[in-house]
């Protein structure tokens, strides 16, 4: 079979498409795009006509697989772990509905917060909603574990989830691919009913949820990607899961660790493995990318029994990613850990790209809100939440996608007059839109610039769903026309652009501010490529 | 055989090449790989690493251990600094000489250049000039790997392979170019190790 050299994410893709699936959901988010992103370019995806537009959200994504699911056919909805958050209403209940045709809902945490404002497990959301999860330690495992998962979906009528973090959906090894898979035919759910959520059917339903779990037991106790691996020295006991695993192996060189190792990559976490390691060893350690969560459940609330290792008792650190050299701490070793960094070496943080359209709307914002003075302005997620870091020192918040409008009328309600929202094209169509209804139904005096650079730009330059319609949409939602303007945010425009914002700044009501500019980054591809064409 | 490469430099840099042609050099000898990248913020003109592992064995960690890597490859002369914690104590760092200033408290040069030379293995390179001289200042990056090539432990003859595959849909103009930077850097490296 072919050998093909991939991230983890497109690993997961390629998995997708050869388990014959029908449609891709997702909005774009690091480290989870690339899973999209692969199927787009795929000319298999594209022949076998597989749908894979983005979506306005994470929401309206998931809602959508869940409709697929419905129809019969595979489906997969991907996101980052905070996308989970805006997915939250139908993932908890789809665990209810259940699934149809198979639905795999991959989700990709960024514990060390690479590009994250948290690193929230889901693991966590995984119990919260009692789906099965499914959590690959490598590459292969990757491609192997997303084909599983479609499957069991199908097999027990249940959405299940596939989690990875960043290490494993950045990085790239050889995978080898199994034999692919023709879609679904069209075919309705057996019970009409099954996605009809009234309270009489979600009780039923929900009880079959509970009666499922001990299936879903069973199989992890089963299931090849949960290992119980025998160990000679039984004065402590290993559970590592999914990633952590390659970081225990990692630092036995000849590939033999003395303690008996759980190798832990499905869940519900199978019990009876565990306690087998239990009785076993004196004392247990747990290594877990991500949250202390097989490490609490093992202590209990009341912590009394053999001594549990991990997180929590400082063994590996509180918070972050692991790495091998955590874990060669946690295990005793003393390696050499190489020389410093010298002082001379200064830090390097992101930054806005020259000729960047968002740097002469922070340059007009900035002058034009001066007399007001400090701590007004309300950002949101995007290359623009770079406005925070000097020289520009702009805005004040960064919460959530969407939370610049409605944290601006918050404030503006206690009474912080003027209060100004920054959001990007494609943030405002992923949440912003609602908050500009709630300000304009309250006439809450607000200014909200939405920064049009026609792109999602921080992920890499994906189509927004905002794109040529910003003006048109505010003004459905009912801006008012006088205080509703598109400006070009140039350097030859800013003595005007000042003037403009500073106007609006004074309104007493909703005013809303359109820099609009394309991406640097979108447009010099975009002139990369027309010139290649032409050359052609 | 067994080599643990960091790759450095900033976002836009493109040190994801240098990644691409070692890799497929790698997976095109039967050795496994393990390439781990830097995609999201960072990408936006801050620091940027891979790290990039090659065993004929299984690898387990994404991750290089700190202290252990082979070689610290970086275009940009502070960065090759940034990752020192990571070098073993036999390790190599190859590095273009010329700093990429995006930030307004970038050192003093002398300063880098004497962090630098206090290293007891390296190699200082101006891959700009040299690509610029065989008129492709965009092969910088190939001369860089050039330089590098003595210690990645393949056959030389392999990464002209790659090379040749990696750039073969651009002609033989580009392959050829980039193939003379290639050698360029590598004839820098074995007179001045």
């Amino acid at each position: 079979m072919q050998k093909l050299l991939l991230l983890g994410d497109e690993a997961i893709a390629q998995a997708a498409i050869d388990a014959g699936i029908s449609g891709i959901y997702a909005y774009p988010g690091t480290p989870s795009t690339e899973i999209t992103e692969y199927i787009q370019k795929s000319k298999e995806a594209a022949e076998k006509n597989i749908h894979r537009t983005w979506a306005a959200n994470e929401k309206t994504a998931l809602e959508t697989a869940i409709g697929m699911s419905y129809a019969g056919k595979r489906a997969m909805a991907s996101m980052k772990h905070v996308g989970l958050n805006v997915a939250a209403d139908p993932f908890m209940n789809v665990a209810i509905t259940g699934a149809n045709g198979g639905l795999v809902i991959v989700v990709a945490d960024d514990p060390s917060m690479h590009s994250s404002q948290n690193e929230q497990d889901s693991r966590t959301f995984g119990r919260f909603s009692m789906i099965p999860i499914f959590e690959p330690s490598n590459q292969q495992e990757a491609y192997d574990m997303t084909r599983y998962a479609f499957n069991f979906s199908e097999q027990y009528q249940i959405p299940v989830i596939v989690r990875i973090t960043t290490r494993l959906a950045h990085s790239r090894s050889g995978v080898t691919m199994a034999k692919k898979q023709e879609e679904n035919k069209l075919q309705m759910p057996k019970n009409l009913r099954q996605y009809v959520l009234l309270p009489a059917i979600a009780r039923k339903q929900y009880n079959e949820l509970i009666e499922k779990q001990v299936h879903f037991e069973e199989e992890s106790e089963n299931s090849i990607y949960n290992k119980f691996i025998e160990g000679s020295d039984k004065s402590m006991g290993i559970i590592a899961s999914g990633i952590a695993y390659n970081y225990l192996m990692e630092n036995y060189p000849d590939r033999k660790c003395p303690y008996p190792i759980i190798k832990l990559s499905q869940y519900p976490i199978p019990r009876k493995m565990i306690k087998k390691l239990y009785d076993m060893c004196d004392s247990i350690m747990v290594m877990e990318e991500g949250y202390p969560i097989i490490e609490e459940l093992l202590r209990g609330i009341l912590d009394d029994g053999k001594t549990i290792k991990g997180r929590l008792d400082g063994s590996l650190p509180r918070a972050g990613e692991l790495d091998p050299n955590s874990v060669a701490k946690a295990l005793g070793f003393k390696r050499y850990e190489g020389n410093p960094v010298p002082e001379v070496v200064k830090q390097r943080p992101p930054a806005l790209c020259v000729g960047c359209s968002h740097i002469d709307s922070y340059n007009a914002l900035n002058e034009a809100i001066k007399k007001y003075g400090e701590g007004r302005v309300f950002a949101d997620i995007g290359c623009y939440t770079l406005g925070a870091l000097p020289p520009f020192n702009a805005i004040n918040s960064c919460v959530d996608m969407g939370a610049s409008i409605t944290m601006a009328k918050g404030a503006a309600n206690a009474g912080l007059v003027p209060a100004v929202a920054v959001i990007g094209d494609s943030t405002f169509t992923h949440s912003g839109m609602t908050s500009l209804l709630d300000a304009i139904i309250d006439k809450t005096p607000i200014t909200v610039l939405i920064l049009d650079n026609s792109t999602t730009g921080m992920t890499g330059g994906q189509d927004s769903h905002g794109f040529g319609r910003i003006e048109d949409i505010c003004l459905g939602l009912g801006v008012e026309r006088e205080h509703l303007h598109i400006i070009k945010p140039l350097r030859k425009n800013h003595e005007e652009n000042v003037a403009l914002i500073a106007d609006e700044l004074a309104y007493d009501g909703v005013s809303v501010i359109i820099p609009t500019r394309e991406c640097i980054q979108t447009l010099n591809r975009r002139m990369r490529q027309k010139f290649k064409a032409k050359a052609e | 055989m067994k080599i643990d490469i960091i790759l450095a430099g900033v976002g836009g840099q493109g040190i994801l090449s240098i990644a691409t042609t070692i890799g497929y050099a790698a997976v095109n000898n039967g050795l496994y790989l393990k390439q781990a990248e830097v995609h999201g913020m960072s990408q936006r003109g801050g620091d940027v690493q891979s790290n990039l592992r090659i065993s004929d064995e299984e690898i387990f960690s994404d991750l290089i251990p700190k202290g252990q890597a082979d070689l610290i490859i970086s275009v940009e002369p502070m960065e090759a600094l940034r990752y020192l914690p990571l070098l073993s104590k036999t390790g190599w760092v190859i590095t273009n000489d010329q700093p990429f200033n995006n930030i307004s408290n970038y050192p003093a040069v002398d300063d880098i250049m004497g962090e630098l030379s206090k290293l007891p293995q390296k190699i200082i390179i101006n891959a700009d000039q040299i690509a610029k001289d065989l008129g492709s200042p965009r092969s910088a990056n190939m001369v860089i790997l050039g330089a590098a090539s003595p210690f990645l432990t393949m056959e030389y003859q392999i990464l002209e392979d790659a090379i040749a595959a990696q750039f073969a849909s651009k002609g033989q103009e580009v392959v050829d170019v980039n193939i003379a930077a290639l050698k360029a850097g590598r004839e820098y490296a074995m007179k001045n190790k």
